[in-house]
């Protein structure tokens, strides 16, 4: 009866544990969409801010932050997935692919802020690429590149076995069993940790404070090689920057920064599950 | 024909194995650059100024020290925040709920893995912080131990994951030999998941810590940033600067080639050097289960 008593504690008390953890999450998203929603308008999206900042819209931070995505994607995407595609596909089981995969494993472990300094060094004053989106974009891809990477290995991994040997066996060279029979296959993993990868990338700010971010600009950006705002960073200026901001278009920013989060989140589950429902094998 | 798709094949063969080789690139030329310009701080600033108590640069003082310990008292509350709460959820979720509410902790735990922690950061300023200095009855809300809950919420979600994949990894059979000869369900999660599961718990601990000993943003805002030498846990109620938060902070204000901005590099090469302690112990902890897993099976 004792020990029936003691697992009845513990149940509770992991119960109650697992309850405060999740609780303040629901908090936090519920009071952003409660505070952020009245400052939300067609204004607020569309327009830039003026007035010091202090009215105006996020228009934009909101580009910035895609261009910036867009970017990251266009470096991180493919040579992510090529590397997945040689470490599930073609490495053999040997020193040289243990020491890629520790690279890997310490690169996701990096601290966002010594990428920041990385990118200062590298992209911004050695590569003369300036405070830019393109220094800024490589520095974020640099960044998301573990993810991406593993979550793609994954993916492939879990391709079976016999796919290959049957294309092989009918003739297909290796390149062509991965590009038309793996790749296809393995596809919605692939998506899901893209947009993983991206959506970390398009809310960090401190690779980015350095190497690309602007504090306020009059403009869009114009080329890849001009600085641009960006949600995360906009969000941090207008907290602890500038005085006097007005609490309601704080709050805003903050619920569009997450909003966006939370739409790419669902997204990647949404592909998930869909590739998951309709999996033959 | 033939001979243009074996040249292709080729190509492609050889990029792709360039591309994977990528990863040991980049790690070794984020070294190199750190120690470009980090390392001539240890000729330009002697060695009794780098490792005093004082960081004041506009005066020539780059004493690392209080900005160490700020990183390590933040980090160490931020541990006793992840680390019951982290493995607690894990061990809900993997063994204990229902798989209703597995399909909805799940998902609101990565959510929160999501969040970018400038917005936690916002939220510390508004909402955590003056509700602390009230509760309290503190000078300022924006202290070292803000910062600890705040980054503990961060790791949470790494803890989670990692802590319950190992525990998902336990083999059915362990469970069902336990559950058999009489032991309750709380028994068998003691005495019989958890220590087989054990590396893998103890590589979430790990990674976790990594996780918030690297965080920037939401350091940099809610701990006051006052670079004061932490003397004991009495830091945790006051001001603190953390090392991440020293870089981002004076970074953007500073000359290129000066001696602060060799500091700043140097104390980014300190943080690259912890991240790679933790995660190539964190690593080599799981590899060393794998071999003696194997051994047991052969």
């Amino acid at each position: 009866m004792n020990r029936n008593r003691v697992q009845n504690f513990g149940f509770a008390l992991l119960t109650s544990i697992t309850f405060l953890t999740v609780l303040p999450i629901l908090l936090v998203f519920g009071y952003i969409i409660v505070q952020g929603l009245p400052a939300i308008s067609w204004e607020f999206l569309s327009a830039a801010p003026y007035g010091g900042m202090r009215s105006g819209g996020i228009w934009p931070a909101i580009v910035g932050t895609f261009y910036l995505t867009l970017g990251t994607a266009i470096f991180s995407v493919p040579l992510g997935v090529a590397a997945a595609i040689y470490l599930s596909e073609y490495a053999a089981d040997n020193r040289v692919t243990g020491l890629i995969r520790l690279a890997i494993i310490n690169l996701s472990g990096i601290p966002s802020v010594v990428y920041g300094l990385f990118g200062l060094g590298l992209f911004v004053f050695f590569l003369k690429f300036g405070t830019s989106i393109l220094s800024a974009s490589l520095t974020l891809s640099i960044m998301t590149l573990p993810v991406i990477i593993s979550t793609a290995e994954e993916a492939l991994r879990a391709v079976p076995q016999a796919f290959r040997t049957i294309s092989i066996s009918v003739g297909a060279t290796r390149w062509q069993t991965i590009r038309r029979i793996i790749l296809p296959e393995a596809l919605p993993g692939i998506i899901t940790g893209v947009i993983l990868g991206l959506n970390r990338a398009a809310g960090e700010t401190a690779p980015i404070l350095f190497t690309g971010a602007a504090f306020f600009l009059p403009r869009l950006p114009g080329s890849p090689l001009d600085a641009t705002m960006a949600l995360p960073y906009h969000l941090f200026v207008i907290s602890t920057q500038v005085p006097e901001m007005p609490l309601q278009i704080q709050y805003g920013t903050a619920l569009v920064l997450v909003s966006f989060v939370v739409l790419m989140n669902l997204l990647a589950n949404f592909v998930r599950s869909r590739a998951r429902a309709r999996r033959q094998w | 024909m033939q001979k243009d798709l074996s040249l292709s094949e080729f190509i492609v063969t050889r990029l792709i194995k360039a591309c994977g080789y990528s990863a040991i690139l980049f790690v070794a030329l984020i070294f190199y650059f750190l120690l470009r310009e980090g390392l001539p701080t240890l000729a330009e600033v002697d060695l009794g100024n780098l490792f005093s108590s004082r960081w004041y640069p506009v005066e020539s003082y780059y004493g690392v020290l209080p900005l160490i310990s700020g990183s390590l008292i933040v980090t160490l509350g931020a541990a006793l925040v992840a680390i019951p709460f982290g493995l607690g959820t894990a061990i809900f979720i993997a063994e204990i709920a229902p798989r209703w509410a597995r399909e909805i902790l799940k998902p609101l735990v990565e959510l929160l893995g999501g969040l970018p922690s400038v917005v936690l950061g916002f939220l510390g300023i508004l909402v955590l912080s003056p509700n602390l200095r009230i509760l309290l009855g503190l000078p300022t809300g924006l202290t070292a131990l803000a910062g600890s809950l705040l980054l503990g919420a961060i790791s949470i979600p790494t803890v989670v994951s990692v802590a319950e994949d190992a525990l998902d990894s336990v083999p059915r059979s362990y469970r069902d030999a336990a559950l058999a000869l009489g032991a309750t369900r709380w028994q068998t999660i003691w005495r019989v998941t958890l220590p087989a599961a054990r590396s893998g718990v103890l590589t979430a601990v790990m990674l976790g810590v990594g996780r918030a000993i690297g965080e920037t943003m939401t350091v940099m805002m809610v701990t006051g940033n006052a670079p004061v030498l932490a003397t004991g846990l009495g830091s945790l109620f006051a001001p603190v600067r953390t090392m991440t938060a020293t870089i981002a902070a004076e970074m953007g204000e500073v000359a290129s080639g000066s001696v602060h901005y060799h500091a700043l590099f140097f104390i980014g090469m300190v943080l690259f050097v912890i991240s790679l302690i933790v995660n190539i112990t964190a690593s080599s902890v799981v590899f060393k289960q794998k071999k003696r897993a194997e051994r047991v099976l052969s």
